[in-house]
């Protein structure tokens, strides 16, 4: 659509991206860093949706150290808040940057899951 | 400065792998213009990259494997990109209405933010889409910068 476009050549280019996993309480808590977009949302799904598998009924999704989110890593929030509620379960955000969280109030996703500042706050319960 | 607009056209092949360095162009061309706000860099870079995702996947659905067009075009009242694939099109004003947000069945849908975050995270969208694909236009005003429109 540009006539013959002079294009930038590159061979491959990796996108940061990492999720662990560890139990406060009777939490368990993920955390993610790096990006979530089509390229990674993936893996963040399949390590949630394993840890929900896994029978975990309680889950905390820490995307503090998140640099870039969009629509389909949002939608990763969304399936997995569906999956644990109709279970009977609870699953919380933690958004600790002020950027992160003016993008899930736009989305509204912050009516659809509670979204603390900190693990610590989203966990205060743990020892219930 | 009295020179035109400085314009730019690439492609990338139709790969989720390389949404990121879409990315990376588009806050480096942004960076241009030292009045523009990080979070308004920010809010673009969220934009652009979902007309992106939703070229990579019209491409993925119509079983091409040919590349996505990306012109960028910096002017001085605005920064633009133009996202043009070869999928089978769409029709904006048919898209499925979600939910409310305070609607529990809300969260049976995992996509369908992805237009509505262009347009509230760009001063301008234009999309325009037929049966030989779709053409997304994404502006930014750089007089009005942080003004979100």
């Amino acid at each position: 659509m540009f006539g013959n476009a002079p294009g930038v050549q590159i061979v491959c280019y990796f996108v940061d991206f990492n999720v662990t996993v560890a139990a406060r309480g009777h939490w368990q808590v993920l955390t993610v860093a790096g990006e979530i977009d089509m390229a990674t949302a993936p893996r963040f799904r399949q390590r949630l949706l394993g840890v929900i598998g896994a029978g975990a009924r309680h889950v905390v999704i820490d995307i503090s150290g998140v640099d870039f989110i969009d629509s389909t890593g949002l939608g990763v929030v969304m399936g997995g808040a569906k999956r644990v509620r109709s279970a009977g379960g609870d699953i919380r955000l933690v958004a600790a940057s002020s950027r992160l969280a003016e993008l899930i109030e736009l989305t509204r996703l912050d009516r659809a899951v509670d979204v603390f500042k900190s693990v610590s706050a989203a966990t205060e319960d743990a020892g219930s | 400065m009295t020179a035109g607009p400085a314009c730019v056209d690439f492609e990338i092949p139709a790969r989720p792998e390389y949404l990121s360095l879409v990315r990376s162009l588009v806050a480096e061309t942004a960076e241009m213009d030292e009045n523009l706000s990080p979070e308004r860099i920010e809010d673009f870079k969220v934009a652009v990259s979902e007309a992106t995702t939703n070229a990579i996947e019209a491409h993925a659905r119509a079983c091409r494997d040919d590349s996505i067009q990306i012109r960028c075009t910096l002017a001085d009242d605005r920064l633009e990109f133009h996202v043009v694939d070869r999928g089978f099109g769409f029709y904006p004003d048919q898209l499925q209405v979600l939910p409310e947000p305070d609607d529990p069945s809300r969260l049976n849908f995992e996509r369908g933010l992805g237009i509505y975050l262009m347009r509230v995270l760009s001063d301008r969208v234009d999309i325009r889409s037929g049966p030989d694909g779709t053409e997304v236009c994404l502006a930014i005003n750089l007089s009005s910068a942080d003004s979100r429109a």
